[in-house]
């Protein structure tokens, strides 16, 4: 996207040490069809995901939390919210505190296809995600075009290029992979931190995998933190598809799409 | 593209084609049915993978005392209240006696067939576990659970080497199946008894299965019948047949 437009459009051809007239390679077949499985999947994900939340509005941290307990948040996303539907409690444990109570209200519940839904696209998600890595780093393509370079991380050039993003000021898309640095820092962030992190707090919330596993537990301090966690990385992998649509669409809709599709 | 990358590439294509071969080494040899269905299909999936990928007996975690925590009755809460079939009739009529004429039937692929009575299976070697409840709708609590292993019931009645899978059904008519590693796992209890006490109604009196290393659901309340069977068997009560996975790894 780093093109003529622009001062941002100076410093980053000339760090690419290439010239900004004519066409640099598009995007490699590989990455293409990768982007196109990785995005069907990670909308299901999200879709199914928010259906499932929505059957338990309510994030705890630590182990356990249940209607039972306190919140941490409570999220007023289905007629789940705050329903009140339990019958008098009883105490269930001497001298400790807990209490069981049945429940009488018909709660929002579609898990029966969502949960299903949701492991299947994890699938399309995991499995392509792991060929895309070994591809991103045997092709040389994280080194070459999303990891950020020695001088394009200065406090000058990240300011310029906030600057100019936070004014809408997007230079237009060569259709190719010449990312400017903070394009490149969102794209990192997402491959190498919040995706690996999604997959990890999904797996921690799996009793058989923790099982075998129970350092996941331990890694995100027991299943309901890792669940919230689950839930915020998911957050910020929302912010960073509106971003990035609205990014897309800023520097020229067209091209970018027939880039990510077609290549060229 | 250099001659070189191409190496690269069947480098990592036969690597992945090696672990695959590893996986497929331990891969159930029988799947459960997913009647052409997409989202079975995915179920299935994650079944022989984790089957496939991890180690077949590991213990969910154990907790303390301390660790326990309120836990909310959900499902079915009272069978004699609300199963209108003759099922939840006589449940009313053994609960109104204190389970003292509850039997719990188990036959099917068994050498002998055996009704337990409460006092029977109590008077089996016992195991105390408290254990976190994991709900699919996304909810946890941590309970104590005393009861039975499955694998000494089953050992007691002789399962058959050609067993495949395990059967149960409650009195608030569900049906449900686990694989027989998961129905021999040391920590796969018949529970009798909860936080030291016998197991409340809400929560599934008499006996109730726990399947720790599967989704709350799989551990059927109010257990009347076990069936050992060669066959995959859905049942039309079962979760497999409204709409929910047969296996709930995750």
């Amino acid at each position: 996207m780093t093109t003529e437009v622009g001062s941002i459009g100076a410093v980053a051809t000339s760090t690419l040490g290439e010239a900004a007239v004519g066409r640099a390679a598009p995007h490699a077949l590989w990455v293409r069809i990768s982007h196109a499985i990785l995005s069907v999947s990670i909308l299901t994900l999200a879709f199914t995901g928010v259906v499932i939340l929505m059957a338990h509005p309510r994030l705890y941290w630590g182990d356990a939390g249940n209607d039972l307990t306190p919140a941490l948040i409570e999220l007023p996303i289905s007629r789940n919210y705050q329903h009140g539907g339990w019958e008098q409690p009883t105490s269930i444990a001497d001298g400790r505190g807990a209490i069981s109570a049945n429940r009488t209200y018909d709660i929002f519940n579609q898990n029966g296809w969502g949960r299903s839904l949701h492991f299947l696209a994890a699938w399309w998600l995991v499995l392509p995600g792991i060929l895309y890595l070994l591809f991103g780093l045997f092709d040389g393509h994280f080194r070459a075009h999303l990891w950020p370079r020695r001088g394009e991380l200065t406090i000058g050039a990240l300011w310029r290029e906030m600057a100019d993003h936070l004014r809408l000021r997007i230079p237009a898309s060569s259709g190719a992979p010449r990312y400017g640095v903070l394009q490149k820092l969102a794209y990192t962030g997402v491959v190498f931190v919040l995706a690996p992190l999604m997959v990890l707090t999904g797996l921690t919330l799996s009793p058989a995998v923790t099982a075998a596993h129970p350092w996941l537990l331990r890694l995100f301090g027991g299943y309901q933190s890792a669940r919230t966690i689950h839930f915020f990385t998911f957050v910020s992998l929302l912010l960073f598809v509106i971003v990035h649509v609205v990014m897309v669409v800023r520097s020229g809709w067209r091209r970018q799409i027939r880039a990510m599709t077609v290549g060229d | 593209m250099s001659t070189r990358l191409i190496t690269r590439r069947r480098a990592i294509v036969t690597g992945l084609a090696s672990l695959g071969a590893l996986a497929a080494a331990k891969y159930p040899a029988q799947l459960p049915p997913t009647h052409g269905n997409l989202l079975r299909m995915g179920d299935a999936f994650t079944y022989a993978a984790q089957r496939a990928l991890l180690p077949g007996q590991s213990l969910v975690r154990e907790y303390t005392p301390d660790d326990l925590t309120s836990f909310p009755a959900t499902g079915t809460t009272d069978p004699g209240a609300t199963v209108k079939s003759a099922l939840g009739q006589s449940y009313r009529r053994l609960q109104a006696a204190g389970f003292a004429d509850w039997r719990l039937q188990v036959e099917g692929r068994v050498s002998t067939p055996r009704a337990f009575s409460l006092a029977d299976l109590k008077g089996l070697s016992a195991r105390t576990q408290i254990t976190r409840h994991t709900c699919e709708e996304g909810w946890t609590a941590i309970g104590q659970w005393t009861g039975v292993p499955l694998s000494v019931v089953l050992a007691s009645v002789g399962v058959l080497p050609t067993a495949r899978y395990v059967v149960f059904y409650s009195y608030d008519e569900w049906v449900d199946s686990v694989d027989m590693l998961d129905a021999l796992h040391p920590q796969t209890l018949l529970a009798y008894g909860m936080n030291g006490r016998d197991l409340p109604v809400p929560h599934g009196a008499p006996v109730r299965l726990r399947v720790e290393r599967q989704i709350g659901y799989k551990s059927v309340k109010f257990l009347h019948r076990i069936v050992v069977s060669d066959e995959f068997n859905g049942g039309e009560a079962s979760s497999i047949e409204s709409g929910w996975a047969w296996y709930t790894g995750i």
